[in-house]
């Protein structure tokens, strides 16, 4: 019954007490269990509204100490599984620093950098397409960007390749009743990916809308340079929703952009060929296309960089946003979720019972936009 | 070995014939080489600094390149109009007009090639898409197909063509059982070329204007009616220039089919439009911002209420039998039908697919001029190829160019 569908469907295993489950717990062929809000909220989940709130202005308050050992359902599988990556890295990184240093001690000639630099540069441009490499080749090519990046600029930057996780599938929740444009979410966003500087570049647009009209994208004003809260008016956030089934990955000609285990949808900067199919197939404006060089002043690099998140990009390739991957694949939010000052977005493990995510999901009346087109968009709305 | 060694001599013979030809000739080739090294100029300094020298930007991502490279798959497979009746049919008449439309494909094929790599924000990693060494999104990217059947209709447009002057060079029949299965092959495969360039748009839920079930089927229409326009153009010039002969039979054939597929279209049009603003919905928008802008944004206008008109005069006269019968009317009406396709085909598909944008925002393009030099760069380029394409078929065809009769000729033109 329910795997006849004729369409692509997003399960969460919402209807079973058992996450992750093969098939669709309601039973139904069509639409029915796309409306998680309506259901009835299950046994098992004991969390009341107010614990809710609780838990968001814990967050809110938390803000300032992050980093710190605040544990989330799903940071636990992280650290179990990173201990010998991380090891692994931090070896060679260390390495590195120790043959740079040993390069600058002994004065190794220019030309032995140069042609360093050259071997590097050939081996990236000849390297295959990340989502087919194997451990040792992802690792291998987050080595070779760290020291080409430590030739260039003479400084370190720290490259994860950190895989998906099991039993992970990241959402994203918004609440349009929280969200006051501030656009704390926007510059945070632009700082932590190091987007380019010079056609400021934003992943995340916030549409100012008027009270009383409803959702009227085109009427919304996107892109506005007045005093917030604008009186009579509402804000809505818009980013890349990481649809569950992404038409902007069926497109791409040379998969360089998929859709990862826990339903990020990423790019290999290194594998696109800049054709922008994708971007005229994206139903939400979520791509973002490096028209020239970016650039970031040498002081405002994000150092903590992930191969598949905010790591330099280049010139002719497509990028966009990738719920911060460097952050929340080691169990910390994005940095627009962490920046929100008045905690209107919800960001976790939808297959984790007890993240609030999903507290959302079965409690407040949520919607997605554009349904119709069977995106399954994994970011929902709601109101308070 | 006997082969190998004529058909290096064919390589020798067309070259030498090819760098000989009249004055207009060489002030023709010259034009286009100017042309040229302009579009390659420009095409550098967008090279160096990025897609941002055009008039693209993340709200309106493909312009004039990629509008180009749709309407040049119309042309392209265009040819297969004339190589029916002529390989398979055994219509004596269209002969030496296939030898020409099949060099058109050629030179249409490869502007569209170049369109797409002028498009690409990372030309040097186009290696990626080379099945074997790149990893190749097939069979869910319709762009993949697309490379696939573009390449391929390439292939069999050159090898035809090739087989039969290279044989007519040696002073043989072309053996009708080598060639005709190609042929047969590559009629099937221009409606594929067409087919897949369409569902390139025609498959993106994101984009109302262009997911619509009437695009394929419009998109054959315009083709052949744009393409053999071009054809019977092209004729002319040839009548015109060299010893050619090519009756009016011929030319007045042609001028059928592009009446016809200019009726078609017409009236596909005319769905289209009833449809769209009939019973307006929030996906009519692209065709009412085409048509009569939206929000006082209007920069599409002159160009589609240019090509409506022509397209209608076209299809009006041509299709009275006195006026497409007088071959001044004929060449007026190719001409104006081609300009107003290049339009609606081009510009007037593309650039409105992008607007309004996902969310509704207006944001209009003008292309720049780097972009206008390189793709009249690229149109130089397809008319260089062409021309030196159909100057040495001529020749073969003509008899000017034979194995072993060099010395010959040689001698009777001393
Ligand atoms: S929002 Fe757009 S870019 Fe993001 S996954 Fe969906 S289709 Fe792709
Ligand atoms: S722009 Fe890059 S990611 Fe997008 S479809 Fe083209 S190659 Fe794929």
């Amino acid at each position: 019954m329910g795997d006849k569908k004729k369409w692509f469907q997003l399960d969460l295993g919402l209807n079973k007490k058992q996450p992750n489950a093969g098939t669709c717990g309601c039973g139904k062929t069509s639409g029915g269990c796309g409306s998680h809000a309506a259901e009835p909220p299950k046994t098992g989940h004991a969390i009341s509204s107010a614990e809710f709130d609780a838990a968001v202005e814990q967050e809110l308050t938390q803000e300032t100490m992050v980093g710190q050992t605040r544990k989330d359902g799903f940071q636990q599988v992280f650290d179990v599984k990173m201990d010998r990556r991380s090891a692994f890295r931090k070896l060679t990184a260390s390495l590195l620093v120790g043959a740079g240093a040993v390069h600058t001690s002994c004065s190794v000639t220019a030309g032995e950098e140069t042609k360093e630099k050259a071997q590097l540069d050939w081996e990236e441009q000849f390297k295959g397409n990340y989502k087919l490499m194997t451990e040792e080749e992802k690792q291998a090519t987050v080595d070779r960007l760290v020291r080409s990046y430590q030739l260039r600029k003479k400084e370190n930057i720290k490259m994860t390749a950190t895989d998906a996780s099991k039993d992970v599938l990241f959402g994203y929740a918004f609440n349009i009743s929280k969200c006051q444009g501030y656009m704390d979410c926007v510059s945070a966003c632009v700082k932590e990916n190091n987007q380019d500087r010079n056609s400021e570049m934003q992943y995340i647009r916030i549409h100012e809308m008027k009270d009383g009209e409803g959702f009227k994208f085109n009427e919304a004003d996107d892109n506005y340079y007045h005093e917030v809260p604008a009186e009579g008016h509402f804000y809505m956030g818009t980013q890349c929703f990481h649809c569950d089934n992404p038409p902007c990955v069926e497109v791409c000609p040379v998969e360089a952009t998929w859709r990862e285990e826990d339903g990020l949808v990423v790019i290999d900067y290194d594998w696109c060929i800049g054709c922008r199919y994708c971007m005229a197939a994206c139903p939400y404006d979520g791509r973002r296309f490096n028209w020239s060089k970016p650039e970031v002043p040498e002081e405002e690099v994000n150092k903590n960089q992930h191969y598949l998140g905010n790591r330099l990009r280049k010139k002719g390739v497509m990028e966009k946003c990738t719920f911060c991957v460097q952050r929340s694949r080691s169990g910390k939010d994005p940095a627009c979720v962490e920046a929100c000052p008045t905690g209107a977005r919800i960001f976790g493990n939808l297959l984790d019972p007890d993240s609030t995510i999903r507290w959302v999901l079965e409690n407040k009346q949520v919607f997605r936009l554009k349904e119709d087109l069977g995106t399954e968009p994994k970011f929902w709305y709601f109101m308070d | 070995m006997e082969t190998v060694r004529a058909f290096r001599s064919m390589v020798k013979d067309s070259l030498g014939y090819i760098t000989h030809g009249s004055k207009t000739y060489h002030i023709w080739m010259i034009f286009l080489t100017v042309i040229m090294l302009i579009g390659m100029y420009c095409y550098s300094i967008q090279l160096d600094e990025g897609l941002s020298v055009t008039g693209m930007n993340d709200r309106v991502s493909w312009g004039l390149y990629i509008s180009n490279f749709t309407f040049l798959v119309g042309v392209a497979a265009a040819a297969v109009m004339l190589v029916m009746p002529t390989y398979v049919l055994k219509d004596i008449d269209f002969k030496q007009a296939v030898l020409i439309g099949e060099g058109l494909a050629v030179a249409a094929l490869v502007m569209c090639l170049a369109f797409v790599v002028a498009d690409m924000g990372g030309p040097s990693v186009l290696w990626h898409m080379i099945p074997g060494i790149g990893v190749f999104n097939f069979p869910n990217s319709m762009l993949a197909w697309d490379v696939i059947v573009l390449n391929g209709y390439l292939f069999i447009n050159i090898t035809i063509p090739l087989y039969i002057l290279f044989r007519h060079y040696q002073g043989k029949e072309a053996k009708s059982k080598i060639y005709v299965p190609g042929s047969i092959l590559s009629v099937l495969w221009a409606v594929g070329i067409h087919l897949v360039t369409a569902f390139l748009y025609e498959g993106l839920q994101a984009r109302p204007f262009w997911n619509n079930a009437l695009l394929g089927p419009r998109f054959l229409a315009s083709a052949f009616a744009a393409g053999p326009a071009l054809i019977i153009l092209v004729l002319a010039a040839i009548r015109k220039f060299s010893e050619f002969k090519i009756e009016n039979k011929t030319i007045s054939k042609i001028a059928m089919i592009v009446t016809v597929a200019a009726q078609i279209n017409l009236i596909m049009l005319v769905s289209e439009l009833f449809k769209e603003f009939y019973a307006p919905t929030h996906h009519s928008e692209s065709a009412y911002y085409l048509f009569f802008g939206l929000e006082g944004k209007t920069a599409l206008l002159p160009w589609i209420w240019t090509a409506i008109p022509l397209n209608i005069l076209a299809t009006v006269l041509l299709t009275f039998h006195k006026l497409r019968n007088n071959f001044k009317v004929l060449y007026f009406c190719c001409f104006i039908l081609f300009v107003a396709i290049w339009i609606e085909k081009g510009f007037g598909l593309i650039v409105p697919g992008f607007i309004p944008g996902p969310y509704g925002k207006i944001a209009e393009y003008t292309p720049t001029w780097i972009e206008i030099w390189v793709t009249l760069g690229i149109w130089a380029m397809g008319a260089f190829v062409f021309t030196m394409l159909a100057k040495t078929s001529i020749g073969i065809e003509l008899g000017k160019l034979r194995y072993k009769k060099k010395k010959v000729l040689e001698s009777e033109t001393a």
